[in-house]
């Protein structure tokens, strides 16, 4: 049975629905990541699930339990869940232990096993020593910290975070993401983790659910949502990409505007007149074919950025298709209105339907 | 691996979610909605149905007739009207230089003159009224004979009893509201706009004439539609200096109604334009400050620095001076003296000096010392009840906790829109007579300032619930925490500084209010505002200005200490 379950949710404002007939399950100790651009949904649905937010239509379940509902509504503090927010919301006026012990407190923990819990977990987000510091003090990695341990020594049936490092500069925002899949990994708390970071989700998270306009585009494992989308939008949101019409007909994958086929790869549909198709930028290859690359024709460059990594190349196919972006080494050196030949690996070729 | 880490599936407390209605912040914001029915509506709902009711209780417009239909009494109500666009002109001319001095220009010793705004806004008009009667009474006051001593002649040049004595006089003490709104409007001009003007060649005095006085305008008006309402509504200045001036005022006139033989009806129904007046105008005021197109207001952006205005700045800094002097030192001054004197009249002599009158009020006259302590403890209670109710209010309308929550606030605030002798009116009716008898106790003046002070702690809760992070808060319901730890634990000691600045905010317009107290006290309750009007119909002067040293001593001192506590601003922000 899954330990959070969310059926067919929907929220309206209005006549606008902003989250709209979304399902999802949650397994025991799984850490699942609400995806999508501002405005998708994620942290409307995060708040359902919290209780700050009443249903319009659906139910929330934890352990088989209803707990939201477009009739009733358990309030927050009775659905033993914890939160971390985006503005870390640590109590100005309290001490970090205070800030931490705050749940334990109010769940009438005895007060030496508060206190000895409150202890561990601020040894385990290496923050013992400022026990005593008030949040002003802190800097905001350590204010993070103190929002991660103040939520997990309550022990929550469901962790939920809303974008906790958002406010996190570029560095310390990589730390913090390995700091919280390390917490994770040692509690195995039911996490629903929101954020519009792509490269943040894939460091975190066990599954990805894509939302886009109020709707759940795909849930996967990072690596399937990335090598197998199933919609344009995913394919665009998570990593680039270039989409192309085709068609696939006896598992033979041919792209409008190039020359050669593919064939499909298994679990991918064989029959299907009219295709999009998504082909990564880094799984097409200028000049020479690369082992188990495909030749599909020739390519001429129309612009190139040179970002150190690797080359941006945009292309035009010789025979009139759309322009492709591509990534090529440092060393694959082209230029403008040059003509080459044009390779691709299947793998990074994903039928859209 | 750490112990915390034992138990993986986690102790959860959801398995006794209670039922909706078990939460005991429902029970307090629904009683606290009640309360504030009772208080609000209650007496402006009987001032409007008294006013249709005969002496006997039947329906009648009778009422309406009496007290309107005489050439007197409109002319007391048009007296009013001129009297407030006087009024209102004079604190424009006083508060306008004022904030931009203080905001925008160079001028020195801007950090003093605020705190003489301030000053004048803390002294009880009542007491200023008293002050200048010493000061420009026509024949013994201390200018006019300081004049004849100097220049000879018959009599000296002032007369305060008079249309423009009254007039100036109200406007000392209620220019500052001119000052707040103006300085805090200026306050959030970027320099970038100036700056832009001066750049497409417009030199200093059209810069300030064609980009920042436009920009505050609507700010300005908001505080003149505000100043003219009150000085209509005024009654202590009015009651100590147009009566013997012989200025027939709607209020005086209100207050004549309460004579005998007491007419409540037709008071109330006296009442009733100046009310339709005062709801015209705040809401044409709310829709002036609150239009949207002054990016000025965006309060975002660009550094601001003062405007070198070269010499102009001694002239502004002798205007600054000049104020301060008519407004709160001249007025101190001849208070204190006026305390030490045996006879005021005798003015300043060898033999006329004593400390007699602080002894008298003290350990003799008892009337004076228990207005005094009464003073205080009903604006103690009042402070205490209005932060508790205030904050409440403001938290269950901010958070959307109750129902209908623009209900709610409206009910909060609509006291405002009640002058308060007006007010006072419709607290008579309802309490003073049976079923509930209050007239005389202490506990009225409480439940009237009460009514009468609600909206100012709403507005100021509500700005203080607004600038807390609603994260903060769900994060307590989150971890298992209802409404009332939420408010216990977070709100109220983050808001705790705020909160003083409001309990003395109020602490300080109750020991100034007249009006409301006027019909309500009797001779247990009586407050120093209402004494003053009774010493003042004695002459009993030397007296007087003891009780307002003593009145203005502790004011200050409460006023110092919130500074120390809520920070400088706290009394002159924009409501």
């Amino acid at each position: 049975m899954s330990k959070l379950a969310l059926k067919n949710i929907r929220k309206n404002y209005g006549p606008v629905a902003v989250v709209d007939d979304l399902s999802l399950d949650l397994h025991q100790g799984e850490l699942v990541t609400l995806l999508g651009p501002s405005g998708c949904g994620k942290t409307t649905t995060l708040r359902m699930i919290a209780g700050f937010i009443e249903l319009t239509a659906g139910t929330i379940e934890v352990d088989g339990q209803p707990i939201s509902s477009a009739q009733r509504t358990v309030a927050p503090e009775h659905r033993g869940m914890s939160m971390i927010f985006q503005s870390y919301a640590i109590w100005p006026n309290m001490t970090v232990a205070e800030n931490v012990g705050f749940g334990l407190n109010v769940r009438r923990t005895p007060a030496k096993e508060a206190q000895q819990r409150v202890h561990e977990m601020l040894e385990l987000v290496h923050l013992a020593p400022l026990a005593q510091r008030y949040p002003a003090e802190l800097s905001g990695g350590q204010q993070q910290r103190v929002a991660l341990a103040r939520a997990m020594v309550v022990r929550p049936e469901v962790l939920l975070l809303d974008e906790p490092l958002s406010n996190l500069d570029a560095n310390l925002r990589e730390e913090m993401a390995q700091e919280i899949r390390r917490l994770h990994d040692e509690f195995k708390f039911t996490t629903v983790y929101v954020t519009h970071d792509q490269s943040e989700a894939m460091t975190i998270s066990d599954r990805i659910a894509v939302l886009n306009l109020g709707r759940l585009e795909q849930v996967d494992t990072p690596w399937k949502l990335y090598n197998q989308p199933r919609t344009p939008f995913v394919a665009g949101f998570i990593g680039q990409t270039n989409l192309v019409g085709g068609s696939v007909r006896a598992g033979r994958i041919t792209l409008n505007g190039l020359n050669g086929e593919l064939a499909a790869q298994p679990g991918m549909p064989q029959e299907l007149a009219s295709a999009r198709l998504s082909i990564r930028p880094q799984s097409l290859y200028l000049g020479p074919a690369v082992a188990g690359a495909v030749a599909m024709g020739w390519v001429s460059v129309v612009s190139r950025t040179y970002l150190g990594e690797h080359w941006n190349y945009l292309v035009r196919p010789r025979s009139g298709g759309e322009l492709l972006k591509v990534h090529a080494p440092p060393s694959c050196l082209l230029e403008v209105g040059q003509e080459c030949a044009l390779a691709i690996d299947p793998g990074g070729v994903a039928v859209l339907g | 691996m750490p112990s915390v880490s034992d138990v993986v599936r986690p102790a959860g407390i959801r398995g006794a979610a209670p039922h909706r209605l078990a939460d005991p912040a429902l029970w307090l914001f629904g009683a606290l909605i009640l309360l504030l029915a009772f208080l609000v509506a209650n007496p402006i709902l009987r001032l409007i149905w008294d006013s249709f009711l005969t002496a006997d209780g039947s329906l009648t417009l009778s009422n309406y007739v009496l007290a309107l239909g005489r050439s007197r009494h409109l002319q007391a109500l048009l007296n009013s009207l001129m009297l407030g666009a006087a009024v209102t002109l004079l604190a424009l001319a006083l508060g306008v230089p004022l904030a931009l001095a203080v905001s925008r220009t160079n001028m020195p010793l801007r950090g003093l003159t605020h705190l003489s705004v301030l000053a004048a806004f803390v002294m009880p008009n009542f007491l200023g009224a008293i002050a200048w009667i010493l000061l420009a009474g026509p024949n013994a006051g201390w200018i006019n004979r300081l004049w004849i001593a100097l220049f000879g002649g018959a009599g000296g040049p002032l007369n305060i009893f008079s249309f423009w004595g009254l007039a100036c006089v109200i406007a000392f003490y209620t220019f500052p509201l001119v000052y707040v709104f103006t300085k805090s409007a200026l306050d959030l001009v970027s320099t970038e706009l100036e700056d832009a003007a001066a750049i497409h060649g417009a030199g200093k005095f059209r810069t300030l004439t064609r980009v920042t006085l436009p920009l505050v305008l609507p700010s300005i008006v908001g505080a003149a539609i505000l100043i003219f309402l009150e000085s209509v509504a005024l009654y202590g200045t009015p009651a100590l200096i147009a009566i013997p001036a012989g200025i027939n005022l709607a209020t005086t006139q209100i207050a004549s109604f309460f004579e005998n033989p007491m007419r409540i009806e037709q008071a109330a129904a006296f009442a009733m334009p100046i009310l339709a007046l005062t709801v015209v105008m705040l809401d044409l005021q709310r829709r002036i400050l609150s239009r949207k197109g002054f990016v000025s207001v965006s309060g975002k952006g660009g550094e601001r620095r003062p405007y070198d205005i070269g010499l102009w700045k001694w002239l502004l800094l002798g205007y600054a001076g000049a104020v301060a002097l008519l407004t709160v030192v001249l007025p101190l001054a001849i208070l204190v003296l006026a305390s030490l004197s045996k006879a005021w009249g005798r003015g300043v002599a060898t033999g006329n000096l004593s400390l007699a009158n602080y002894h008298a009020i003290f350990f003799q006259q008892l009337t004076v010392r228990s207005a005094l302590v009464n003073t205080v403890v009903y604006a103690v209670v009042t402070a205490l009840v209005c932060v508790g109710t205030g904050l409440c209010v403001a938290y269950a309308t901010q958070r959307r906790i109750t129902p209908w929550p623009g209900l709610v606030q409206f009910l909060a605030l609509a006291p405002i829109a009640v002058p308060g002798l007006i007010l006072a009116i419709g607290l008579y009716a309802a309490y003073a007579g049976p079923p509930l008898s209050l007239y005389g106790l202490g506990v009225l003046i409480v439940i009237a300032f009460t009514t009468r002070f609600l909206p100012i702690a709403v507005t100021a809760c509500a700005a203080a619930v607004r600038s807390l992070n609603p994260e903060l808060e769900e994060a307590v319901r989150v971890l298992g925490g209802g409404r009332i730890t939420v408010l216990a634990k977070v709100v109220f000691p983050l808001l705790k500084k705020t909160l003083v600045g409001v309990f003395i905010l109020i602490f300080v317009v109750c020991t100034k209010e007249l009006s409301t107290a006027v019909f309500l006290t009797g001779p247990a309750s009586r407050v120093v505002s209402v004494l003053t009007l009774d010493l003042s119909e004695q002459g009993n002067y030397e007296i007087l200005a003891v009780m307002g040293v003593v009145l203005v001593a502790i004011t200050t001192l409460v006023v110092a200490l919130g500074m120390r506590v809520a920070g400088r601003d706290f009394m002159l922000r924009r409501p």
